[in-house]
């Protein structure tokens, strides 16, 4: 039962890391174009190493 | 490459029905802005669509000297480029458009602004309910597959830990729902934010209490997937309202919105139509469109006015006269003096309309709404009923409290506040991609309830520019009037030039304004148009307008002209008056063009002459008949029947004003997409009312299961999850059935 106090804090710290992630994902604008990010994988650059 | 642009020599240039092409990368420079050293330019390219447009765009521009950023947002079309130096803003224009794609200047404002960042708070409180959400249906599994072994203080324990994953959740993501709850009842009135509100707060109080009590329901998994569904229906709805008003923006981005501004010094510059202010004085050059109304100063000319008025034919304009915004002048260069907005009595009388529709408009009540009018208060008595009658059956008053709160969440109108807006977001969003851009989604309700369709006639049944009629004489001297009529701008030389097909013009040409051209072919003298011009007797008007050529010495020809009607108008028409729904034209053009536009789509209600004033009011009175009134126009006389309309639509090239006053925009010649819109909005409503009939069903099941004691925590969450995925599949099936049937 004890293990739960540890457990518990874990699982939800785990969870706040996805969470944190997806709030700075929505400020600095990546859902403002998901068209452009699925194409700019595609984008080759040329430039020599 | 879009359909409405024509890459000519690298260029693209727009093309626009009834105005002057204009190469459309030209006057972007006015549009660029100067912070700490760096210049901004906002740009709307056209054509993008892949991986390769993104690389090229990108590329040349960012090889231009100075260029620090160069970012093209591919779902939107804006580009964002920021630079230093001496480059202009005409010369980043320059380098789009010379690889083929259109691209406009875009004005920021801080309504997109806003509602951009309301968009993203939305997708944040979304983010945090689903987090809640998620982690409390964890702790909650284990208490409800822990149930009869599981202790006392562990469950106590994990329902403490459940109510403060809550907390901040309900705190911080219910907040859209509460302000707006409380805004509506502070005026009185009830929407579905009222029992949404009152059922999260009392959800999670009476869990606050029951956790404290050691009870065994807590419903803090249903406070949080509650708004979780809800905020996901919110900002679909949000999403779907910024795209559409960012692509009636841009669409009105694409036409001229620079000014030519003489200075005093006489020293001539372009600058933003915003910039111009009332008593500036203004140059309108030959084939321009005006941005600001204007009183003309100096000059004579033909001005095109069939945006403002509707009248197909260009009517002389000298100094003294009013320019409207929109006309576009034909001949001569202009200077004129630039009026404010309010000055004429004919915009202050369609402002007047505008503001009368917006009020109609406003009171106009949405389904959604109108369906939680008639289930607040048969939840609320249903809930209350359940605890009376607890009572008398001898329950403690705790437990009876409980069986009224489980029953608020129970009935709580999630798949009802999903049913509307998940409909709206699939159905305007099939409609986006065939190029009808929906302001709301309330218009596909107003929309799919139309039963009479008001047509303007010039340039939304016709294509606003007139047409050669053939005729034997007509064709023999065509060749020889085309040399003149390829000289000049006038609409009706345009129409020969373009009947005639390419060839060369004849020496000497010379533009008389108002009376027509005289030139030279082969040594001969000759004269193209108004029969007093080339000395012909007229016959009396036959209807639509023509124009007289003679060569000297021979028997003038008359060309006659007909505005043509846009492809597929009269196959709409019979499609709209076999559905059994009336149809009528109400046009400011002469009598003789409407009744042969009339005749010709076999439409029998057909007025012509008429004022904006007389457009409103003839709206009104088929209001009154209870006429619901699907309103299709594109002038500034028609704004105001736009705005005062059950339902309205305007083409991508109408005014700026009529476009905000009506519902949806759509682009495209042909007038297929009018059915379109009809079609898709009564499928729309169909799918919406199919939706609230299965939230009904739901409630059916769910509310005697409440009011009997059943709806434990477990049965809520199952329930209300069913329900909503319910109500979002039938909607994604709108999009699932439509591609089966192209």
């Amino acid at each position: 039962m004890t293990i739960l106090f540890m457990l518990i804090p874990i699982a939800l710290c785990l969870g706040a890391i996805g969470l944190v992630a997806f709030l700075w994902a929505v400020r600095s604008g990546q859902f403002d174009d998901p068209d452009g990010a699925a194409n700019r994988i595609l984008i080759d650059d040329d430039e020599p190493l | 490459m879009s359909a409405q642009t024509l890459t000519l020599g690298g260029a693209a240039i727009p093309l626009r029905p009834g105005g002057a092409s204009r190469d459309a990368s030209a006057g972007v420079s006015p549009f660029v802005r100067e912070a700490n050293g760096d210049r901004h330019l906002e740009l709307i390219v056209r054509g993008a669509k892949c991986a390769g447009c993104l690389a090229k765009i990108e590329g040349s521009v960012s090889k231009l000297d100075g260029v620090k950023i160069a970012r093209l947002n591919l779902s939107t079309g804006h580009m964002n480029v920021v630079w230093r130096g001496p480059l202009s803003g005409d010369a980043v224009a320059g380098a789009i458009s010379d690889l083929g794609y259109s691209v406009s200047a875009q004005t920021t404002n801080d309504a997109a602004k806003d509602a951009k960042k309301e968009e993203r708070r939305l997708l944040a409180a979304m983010g945090v309910a689903g987090f809640a959400a998620a982690n409390i249906m964890l702790l909650s599994v284990s208490v409800w597959s822990g149930h009869g072994e599981m202790g006392e203080d562990t469950r106590r324990m994990l329902h403490a830990a459940s109510g403060m994953i809550a907390l901040p959740a309900v705190l911080w993501s219910g907040r859209p729902f509460f302000s707006s709850a409380w805004s509506v009842l502070r005026k009185g009135h009830a929407n579905m934010d009222v029992p949404i509100s009152l059922a999260i707060i009392l959800a999670f109080t009476a869990s606050v209490i029951e956790t404290v009590r050691g009870g065994p329901h807590a419903y803090f998994d249903a406070c949080a997937m509650l708004l979780f569904f809800l905020l996901i229906g919110r900002f679909l709805d949000m999403r779907l309202r910024r795209r559409a008003h960012a692509a009636a923006q841009d669409l009105a981005a694409l036409r001229n919105r620079s000014a030519t501004r003489i200075t005093e010094d006489g020293v001539a510059n372009t600058v933003r139509a915003d910039e111009i202010s009332p008593g500036d004085t203004l140059l309108l050059a030959s084939g321009e469109r005006a941005a600001v109304d204007m009183e003309i100063l100096e000059g004579f000319s033909d001005v095109d006015e069939s945006l403002v008025s509707g009248e197909s034919l260009p009517r002389r304009a000298g100094p003294g006269a009013m320019l409207y915004s929109g006309s576009v002048n034909l001949g001569d260069a202009l200077t004129g003096r630039a009026l404010s907005a309010a000055s004429t009595s004919m915009l202050a009388d369609i402002a007047q309309m505008l503001e009368a529709g917006e009020q109609r408009r406003s009171a106009y009540r949405k389904f959604a709404d109108r369906a939680a009018s008639l289930y607040v208060p048969f939840v609320h008595t249903t809930a209350f009923l359940a605890c009376i009658a607890w009572l008398i059956a001898g329950a403690p008053v705790g437990d009876a409290l409980m069986i009224a709160v489980s029953t608020l969440i129970i009935t709580c109108p999630c798949a009802l506040a999903l049913a509307a807006p998940v409909v709206q977001m699939v159905a305007s969003g099939r409609l986006f991609r065939s190029g009808v851009y929906l302001k709301s989604g309330d218009a596909l309700e107003r929309l799919a309830t139309a039963d009479h369709v008001v047509f303007d006639k010039t340039g939304t049944l016709t294509l606003g520019a007139p047409v050669l009629k053939p005729s034997i004489a007509a064709l023999s001297a065509l060749p020889d009037a085309a040399k003149l009529a390829r000289a000049s701008r006038h609409p009706l030389s345009r129409a020969l030039a373009a009947a005639a097909g390419a060839g060369d013009i004849a020496q000497q040409i010379k533009e008389h304004p108002g009376l027509g051209l005289e030139g030279i072919i082969d040594g001969r003298a000759c004269r193209l148009g108004s029969a007093g011009w080339v000395g012909a007797e007229t016959r009396g008007a036959l209807g639509g307008p023509s124009v007289w050529f003679a060569l000297a010495g021979e028997k003038p020809v008359e060309f006659r002209f007909e505005d043509q009607l846009r492809p597929n108008a009269r196959r709409v028409i019979e499609t709209l008056n076999r559905r059994r729904v009336d149809v009528e034209i109400l046009s400011g053009d002469a009598p003789a063009s409407v009744e042969a536009a009339a005749k010709d789509l076999g439409v029998e209600r057909w007025r012509a002459g008429a004022t904006p004033q007389e457009k409103s009011a003839r709206l009104e009175t088929l209001r009154e008949e209870g006429k619901k009134v699907l309103m299709v126009g594109d002038g500034l006389n028609d704004a105001g029947a736009l705005a005062l309309a059950h339902a309205s639509l305007a083409p991508g090239g109408a005014m700026d004003v009529s476009q905000s006053a009506s519902d949806a925009v759509y682009t495209g010649e042909g007038l297929d997409a009018i059915l379109t819109a009809i079609d898709a909005s009564q499928r729309a409503r169909g799918a919406m009312l199919q939706n609230f009939a299965l939230a009904a069903a739901y409630n059916l099941i769910a509310v005697p299961i409440a009011v009997t004691g059943h709806a434990t925590p477990l049965v809520a969450a199952i329930a209300m999850s069913a329900s909503s995925m319910a109500v979002t599949l039938n909607a994604l099936r709108l999009n699932v059935r439509r591609e089966a049937t192209p």
